[in-house]
Order: structure tokens, then C-alpha cells, then sequence
């Protein structure tokens, strides 16, 4: 395997980086034992990794981020990773959960198995090498099965290249679970590159709660990182899904996201993502509502600090009549960090009774930081409800004086302001304990 | 490329029942007429063309020279199809005639116009009664002005009222200064299209204090088939000046298409004010790509009411540059856009200084399967405070098949800013038709008066010959849009 040094030569920052062909046959080699249409699948994305350019200036999808910041190389291939068998510690919202499973550096680390009345059931939580062995045919249906639309073409096809292993989790029809589960993905304790993957399939009727964390290694550990993380969430008929992604990567790392939910007839999708770390965090977010009555709600809540960037870009694509999509983006912005959301709203010419909303609010906390909003619709049917709105602003003078006045300092005051600003998206997730987990990690953030 | 018309008038309507709908004559503005064009510098574009267009006007050196250069950003610079619509590439720059004129000069009074020019404004509709109103009048036929009237009453005002050729030779002292400033040359392709071969045009100065009693006017009109028209207008308005400028155009029917590209650049200096309301009828076949910018000092204002209803493709995005303390900018802006036609409008507010305030409102109606577009962009950058804006959009989609977008691109910098943007897409209500309808009105009546309804608010704004003229105008466009 080729281990290319850091570089800053012209020629690194190629179309493949370091991901040259070399590293793609050492990767190939680790996948040995997998299906024939697997490996075909890698190489294909492979040829469209490399054929694919880089964002440019001009690319309406990567409109004001920092493109120069998109780096394909300086980051060291796979390496071994020393084997890690304890579940990482983290203040997960709700402390029971249904099952789990544990990643280090894409490396399965293991994980609690599915309660015994879960797995009787049908329930499957294993790994994506599992699942290859033993539910091909449901991983075929599903896996990467939808299209991105939101820039990052480039870097999806990176991802299922290289992608060694991630989480599998499969609810049968009619299948309620009430406890949640946890998927935990740590980075290496060294420069790498991380391809985080989840794939959550609930079937008709059926109703899931999955939690993903994103973590560095803890000090003084905080190396560079490259991320590029996948989640495809799919509802069938009736099902009910909600999904919490709490991303708190070191602040060295690079990180991109990419997530795609199909929402089936009646099916109920609610996602949730907190985005506290990383240098620079893209996070792609694709709803697709291909019958009537589906429903997704998007939810995030975003601290940026320091000369942090955070970089979200929605499509809700209505593709069938009768449909719902709500959107809320929350953005705190202190110091010199930036922000961008870009929302797009598609309703396809037969989605009539399209009921659609978006809304970006940022919050400005220094006058060093950017927020940039993009909330964008493309209507092709008439009969529809669709409305966006995007607000940038400071604290309300008012309820800052009202704290000042009774002796509150400034920094503190800030941030009861913060949560009351946050309150709106926490209290739309159905659990307390839930909640209280997000505070906490919140409030962990604004202190540092 | 088609010999203007042999015969003096070809004025048949296509559909004569139609002319008497809401006794309106519906085919105002579809007509030519044969026109000696003594000056004519070909199809397609290059240094000799410029050259050539230059030389006929007999510009100062520099003038020359802004053209050449501009020739050469307009050639280097790719369309701007990463963004725009591709419809863009079906304009062929090679087969457009970019200067033509009667070769006439501007004339002072009424009876020394024309009488065959006459006739066309006749065709247009403006009533003899109503000119005498206008406080005055700076018609342009064609490349050229071919009428230029400028009441009594403004001229001794001190207002400065000409053409662009004339305002360059005359006044360069006033204009050279702010030409070609508030929208640079290299700003985008069309920007600098209109900077290499611009004619016609008003160029406007008002001096400090001067509060103009009356709206200056002008009217344009494409003639000549695949003949585009660039017109060039500069608005200065001096300290403590006020000043309102309309613009309205209709264009003859023809079959291939037409492109039209203008630069307007609009200056107000400290607590100045300046209106520029527009009304843009281009027949269907025509690309209107204009690129409209205001730059307003300290406390100045500027408002751009921007209403597009013709052409087959508008590009047009009216800005403010806040560049003083407390400078004000607005955008009102309707679009409606039928079968065929796709209207790709908005605005730009960039706040370069403390305390400036922006507003943008804009309505837009999608009728068959028309498409209406808002882009705009709100730009706040670091180390200012107290920007405050409104953006509100709202679009109403008529048919099944209509379209609507929205993208607008706001950017914040600091804490001490207030930004606001709201859009919604909505349909006519079914319960006000059915209302009217059990009252006994059609639903083409019904729908019109739905339609004028949801602009209501927008159009009282304008002045009040243009809000009728534009409730004329949607009552013709909703005629024939339901059932």
C-alpha cells in the first residue's frame, strides 16, 4: 500500500489525492471475502471517483464554502488500527439503548447485541461485513440505492470505494422497538481518513430510534482527520423513524456527511443533527417523499466556534401528492466562526397538496462571525402549501438587558439565551431524556 | 437576416377578436414599420463593428477605447450557465445587428419628429393629451432618441436630460466621472456587451437640490427584426436632489429572437432620492438582460419598481450599493410570466456602510407554464452595524404546469445586524373564485381580479398611469389562462 507523505504540491490536490489507484487494490485486497457484485460495485465508484472533479469556485453547490479547504490529500491511508473491544464512553442521550455498535478508524470495535425479544423478532444489528454475508439481498436493495444531488457526488463515490465496514440495521415489519439504538463511530488516534456508514431500514408499520455518534480520540490526541460519512435512512409504509447524529469531531478534522432518507407511504421521518465539531463540517441532507402521506421532519441545531465552518445543504424533493417535509436549521455563531445553509425545495409537477416548510435561524453572538443562508424552492405543481423564511440576528436587546439587570454576567447570559433559542428544535424530540443528553452536550461546548 | 418590412404597416392583428377584449387592443405594439436605417454596422460583432459605432458618433478617444476593452472582457467571459438557464445559448451573438440609426438628431420639439415615427407612437397609445403631461419625453427609436422634449419647466430646473452619445460629448465633466462606475465593465457578459456597443439611452443630471416636479420618461421599442438594443442610462442625482424616472417598453412581433441588453446606473449622492420604475413588455421572442445597479451616499435613497410581464427570457436583478451611512435602497418588483416565457428577476442590496436599511418585495405570477423566477442576494459584510432588511417573496402559481423558484443568497457578517427573508407559493384561492363566480363573473374575470389582487398592495405604488396600465396588461395575460 502506498503511503503518501503530506504534501503541498500542486499536483497532491489531484482528482484522487492520495487515493491513488495503488490504495484502492491495497483496499480491495482487505474486501477479499466479499461478494463479486460488492467489489464491482467499489470499482465502479472508484472509476467515478477519479473521473469526477473537485468542487470549483463556480459550483452552485459549494456556493460559499471553503473550497480551498477540500483536500483529498495530507491525509494517511488506512493503517492498522489497534483492536478496541470497550464501547466508548459517551454521554448519549438516555443512557438504555436497544443494541449498539462500535467503529474505531472503520474498524468494527464491537458493540452490545439486540436484546434477546428484538432479535427473536427479526431485528438485526450487525456490521455492513456481516450483513454482506448474510442479508445481501436486503444490503443490494438499499445500500448507497439513492442519488446525491447535493455536491458531493465526488466524495460519495470515495466513500463506497473505500468503505470497510459500518452499521446494518434492519427492522422487520409491524417490529416496534422502544429503546433506541446506538451506533458509535471514534476516529483513529492518528492523521486518517474515516468513512462512516449507517443504513437503517425500517419496514412497513415497523418503528425504530437510532442514535449516531461522531467522536475523536480525547486529548491530547486530536490529530487531523479526513471524514466522509454516510447514512441512508429508509421508511417503508407506516413506518415510524427518527434518527439523532450528534457529531462532535476533533477540531482538526475535515468532515463530510452525507445523508439520504426515503419516506414511504404514511411513514413518519424524523431526523435530528447536532453539529458541534470538526474544522470544517459539510453535512448533506437528501429527503425524498415518494407517496402520499410521507412525512419528514428535519431538525438541527448547530454551535459554531472558534473559525469553525459548518456547511449544510437540504433537498426535500416531493416526488408524489399529499406529502409533508418540515425543516428547522438552528445556527449559534460565536468568535470567527461561519455558517452556511442552503435549503432547496423541490416539488415534483404531480406533487399537488404539497404542504412544505424550511426555515434557517441563525444566531449572531460576535461580530466576527458569517452566516450565510441560501433558502431556495423550485415549485412545479400549484396546488401547494410552501413557505421559507431565514433570520439572521443578534440576541434580542430586550431579554439581554432583563439578565444584565439582575446581575447575570454577559457569558452566561449568553448562553441561557442560546438555549432558549434552541429550546424550539430540543422540544420537538419526543423524549426528555433525550433532550437533557443534547443540553448537556450543548452546554459542554458553549463552556469550552 | 430579413429585410425590414416593404410594406408601410404591418399592423393585421393575428387574432382579431381578441383586439376587443376588455376594449383593450391587444395588438399594441405588434407592428413595424419600414424605417431608413442610414447608419447600419451588419450582423454579428467585433473590434470594427465597435470601431464603426464609435466613428458614427463621433466619441472622444476614451469612449473608444472603453468600448475596445469592453469588446474584449464581453469575448473572454463565459455565459453564465452554471447558474442561468441554458435558454442563454440559444442566443446567437452572430446574427444580431448591434447598432443601427436613423441617423437623425435628436429632435427638440414635437413637429420636427417624423410623422412615420409619429404613427408608431400613436400605435403605442400614448394619448397627445397625456404627453403633455409627462414633463418629458426621451423616446427611443431604435438605437438612437429620435424625439427628445424635455419640459420647460425642468430644463430650468438645471436638469440635464440627453441621450448617451450626447451627454458623453457635451458633459463629460458631469458624466465621465460616474460612467460605467456603479456597474463596472467586467460586472458580468451582458454588462460588458452593453459597454462595448451601448447607444441610446438617457443620461440625467439633477442638480443639488433640485427637486424634479415631474416623472422624466422614455419609452423603447425594438423595430428591426434581430436587431438588439442596448441602451445605456446614467441618473445622477446631486445632494438633497429628488428625481423619478419611468421606463416602459413594447416591442413589435417577430419571429427569431431578439436580444436586448441594458446598463443602467443610478448615483445618489448625500440625501438624494431617486424612483426608476419600469414596465418591460418585450414581445416574446426577445432576451432581456439587463443588469441595473443604484449607489447611494450617505442617507441617499433609491427604490427600483421593476415590473416584467414580456419577453421570452428576463434576467434582471435591480441593486442598491449602501455605500452611506444611512442610505436606503428598495426593490419592488413583479413578474408574470405565460406559456413560454421564463422571468428570472430579483434583487441585490449590499450594505457597505453603518445604519442602511433594505427592502425587497416581489411578487411573482406563473400563468400555463410560464415560470417565474426570484434570485436575489443580501450582502452585509464585517465591521458595520445597525444594517437592517426585509426580503418578502411571494409567488402564485395559476396552472398545474406553472413553475416557481426561489434562491436567494444571504450573507451576515457580525451582531449587530437585523436580516429577514420570507417566500411562500401559493395557489388562487378556489373560494374566491367560486365567490365571484356566483356573482356573476367569468372565471377569467375571477382570476384576473384574484391576480390583481395579490399585487394590489405592490401595484399602488407605482404611478398611477402605469398601475393601469398594468392592470390592463394582467387582464390581457389572464385572458385564455383557465379552463
Amino acid at each position: 500500500m502506498a503511503t503518501p507523505a503530506p504534501s503541498t504540491t500542486p499536483a497532491a490536490s489531484s482528482a484522487v489525492g492520495d487515493f491513488t489507484p495503488e490504495a484502492f487494490a491495497a483496499h480491495l485486497k482487505t474486501q477479499a471475502g466479499a461478494p463479486a457484485w460488492w467489489l464491482e460495485r467499489k470499482r465502479r465508484a472508484y472509476a467515478r471517483f477519479a473521473e469526477l472533479p473537485l468542487p470549483r469556485r463556480t459550483d452552485e453547490a459549494w456556493r460559499f464554502s471553503n473550497i480551498a479547504g477540500v483536500r483529498l490529500d495530507g491525509f494517511v491511508g488506512e493503517r492498522a488500527v489497534p483492536k478496541v473491544t470497550q464501547p466508548m464512553q459517551h454521554e448519549s442521550p438516555g443512557a438504555e439503548f436497544g443494541g449498539s455498535l462500535f467503529f474505531m478508524a472503520n474498524q468494527h470495535g464491537g458493540g452490545v447485541p439486540v436484546g434477546a425479544e428484538a432479535a427473536k423478532r427479526g431485528v438485526i444489528v450487525c456490521t455492513l461485513q456481516e450483513a454482506l454475508r448474510r442479508h445481501a439481498d436486503l444490503l443490494q436493495a438499499h445500500f448507497m440505492a439513492q442519488p446525491q444531488r447535493l455536491g458531493s457526488e465526488k466524495f460519495a463515490a470515495l466513500h463506497e470505494a473505500f468503505l470497510a465496514d459500518g452499521a446494518f440495521i434492519y427492522v422487520p415489519r409491524g417490529v416496534e422497538l422502544e429503546e433506541p439504538i446506538h451506533v458509535n463511530h471514534l476516529g483513529a488516534p492518528f492523521p486518517g481518513v474515516t468513512f462512516p456508514h449507517t443504513l437503517v431500514i425500517a419496514e412497513e408499520n415497523s418503528r425504530v430510534r437510532v442514535a449516531e455518534f461522531f467522536k475523536s480520540p480525547g486529548k491530547p490526541l486530536v490529530p487531523a482527520h479526513f471524514v466522509i460519512g454516510a447514512n441512508d435512512l429508509y421508511a417503508g409504509h407506516g413506518a415510524q423513524l427518527s434518527y439523532d447524529g450528534i457529531q462532535d469531531w476533533g477540531r482538526e478534522t475535515l468532515s463530510l456527511q452525507l445523508n439520504s432518507t426515503v419516506v414511504r407511504r404514511d411513514a413518519r421521518v424524523q431526523s435530528f443533527n447536532l453539529h458541534l465539531g470538526g474544522r470544517q463540517s459539510r453535512h448533506e441532507s437528501l429527503s425524498q417523499l415518494q407517496a402520499p402521506g410521507a412525512f419528514s421532519e428535519m431538525l438541527a441545531v448547530t454551535v459554531a466556534q472558534g473559525e469553525q465552518e459548518f456547511d449544510q445543504r437540504t433537498l426535500q424533493v416531493h416526488q408524489a401528492p399529499n406529502t409533508k417535509s418540515d425543516l428547522l436549521y438552528k445556527n449559534a455563531l460565536l468568535d470567527k466562526a461561519r455558517t452556511i445553509f442552503s435549503g432547496l425545495i423541490i416539488v415534483d409537477p404531480d406533487a399537488q397538496k404539497t404542504d412544505a416548510y424550511q426555515s434557517n435561524r441563525n444566531l449572531m453572538l460576535s461580530d466576527e462571525a458569517e452566516a450565510n443562508s441560501l433558502p431556495g424552492l423550485e415549485i412545479q405543481a400549484n396546488d401547494v402549501r410552501c413557505t421559507h423564511g431565514a433570520t439572521t440576528a443578534r440576541i434580542d436587546a430586550e431579554q439581554e438587558f432583563y439578565l444584565k439587570a439582575r446581575g447575570i454576567p454577559t457569558a452566561l447570559a449568553n448562553q441561557l439565551l442560546v438555549f432558549g433559542f434552541f429550546e424550539e428544535v430540543l422540544e420537538r424530540l419526543p423524549e426528555e431524556k433525550q433532550r437533557e443528553g443534547l443540553r448537556k452536550l450543548i452546554q459542554r461546548k458553549l463552556q469550552k | 437576416m430579413s429585410q425590414p418590412p416593404e410594406s408601410e404597416i404591418l399592423a393585421a392583428p393575428a387574432d382579431e377578436a381578441a383586439a376587443s377584449v376588455a376594449g383593450i387592443d391587444q395588438s399594441a405594439g405588434n407592428f413595424s414599420y419600414d424605417v431608413k436605417y442610414d447608419f447600419d454596422a451588419g450582423t454579428g460583432l467585433n473590434a470594427k463593428t465597435v470601431d464603426y459605432i464609435s466613428a458614427v458618433k463621433k466619441e472622444a478617444p476614451w469612449i473608444r477605447e472603453f468600448r475596445q476593452n469592453a469588446l474584449k472582457v464581453f469575448e473572454s467571459k463565459p455565459l453564465p450557465t452554471h447558474w442561468a438557464t441554458r435558454d442563454l445559448e440559444n442566443i446567437n451573438f452572430d446574427k444580431i445587428r448591434y447598432y443601427l440609426a436613423s441617423g437623425q438628431k435628436p429632435k427638440r420639439t414635437w413637429d420636427e419628429v417624423p410623422d412615420d415615427i409619429k404613427r408608431t407612437f400613436e400605435r403605442l397609445g400614448i394619448p397627445e393629451q397625456e404627453r403633455k403631461f409627462l414633463a418629458g419625453v426621451e423616446a427611443q427609436f431604435d438605437s438612437e432618441a429620435a424625439y427628445s422634449n424635455i419640459k420647460e419647466a425642468v430644463s430650468k430646473q438645471g436638469v440635464i436630460f440627453l441621450n448617451s452619445t450626447e451627454a458623453l460629448r457635451e458633459h463629460p465633466e458631469i458624466f465621465r466621472k460616474w460612467f460605467g462606475k456603479v456597474i463596472p465593465t467586467g460586472d458580468n457578459k451582458f454588462s460588458a456587451l452593453n459597454s462595448a456597443v451601448f447607444s441610446g439611452g438617457s443620461f440625467i443630471y439633477v442638480p443639488p437640490g433640485v427637486k424634479v416636479s415631474h416623472p422624466l420618461q422614455a419609452y423603447f421599442r425594438i423595430n428591426a427584426e434581430n436587431f438588439g438594443q442596448f441602451e445605456r442610462t446614467l441618473i445622477i442625482a446631486d445632494e438633497g436632489s429628488e428625481v423619478t424616472y419611468m421606463e416602459g417598453c413594447t416591442a413589435p412581433k417577430f419571429s427569431t429572437s431578439t436580444l436586448h441588453s441594458a446598463v443602467v446606473e443610478l448615483v445618489a449622492l448625500k440625501g438624494a432620492k431617486i424612483q426608476y420604475i419600469t414596465v418591460q413588455n418585450w414581445a416574446a421572442n426577445v432576451f432581456n438582460l439587463v443588469t441595473k445597479r443604484g449607489l447611494a451616499h450617505e442617507e441617499a435613497e433609491i427604490k427600483w419598481i421593476d415590473c416584467n410581464i414580456g419577453s421570452r427570457l428576463t434576467m434582471k436583478y435591480p441593486g442598491v450599493v449602501l455605500k452611506g451611512r444611512k442610505a436606503r435602497g428598495e426593490v419592488l418588483s413583479i413578474a408574470l410570466a405565460n406559456d413560454g416565457q421564463h422571468q428570472d428577476t430579483g434583487a441585490k442590496m449590499v450594505h457597505a456602510a453603518d445604519e442602511t436599511t433594505s427592502n425587497i418585495i416581489a411578487k411573482s405570477i406563473s400563468i400555463g407554464q410560464g415560470r417565474s423566477t426570484y434570485r436575489g442576494v443580501v450582502h452585509i459584510p464585517r465591521h458595520l452595524k445597525g444594517c437592517k432588511n426585509n426580503t418578502e417573496c411571494d409567488a402564485l402559481l395559476i396552472n398545474s404546469r406553472s413553475r416557481t423558484d426561489t434562491y436567494p443568497a444571504i450573507t451576515v457578517r457580525g451582531d449587530r445586524h437585523a436580516v429577514q427573508h420570507e417566500a411562500s407559493v401559493s395557489k388562487v384561492s378556489e373560494e374566491q373564485i367560486f365567490y365571484m363566480q356566483q356573482r356573476g363573473l367569468t372565471e377569467g374575470q375571477a382570476m384576473s381580479l384574484s391576480v390583481n389582487g395579490f399585487i394590489n398592495d405592490l401595484a399602488r405604488q407605482f404611478p398611477m398611469e402605469y398601475s393601469v396600465e398594468l392592470k390592463r396588461l394582467i387582464d390581457l395575460e389572464m385572458e385564455g389562462s383557465v379552463g
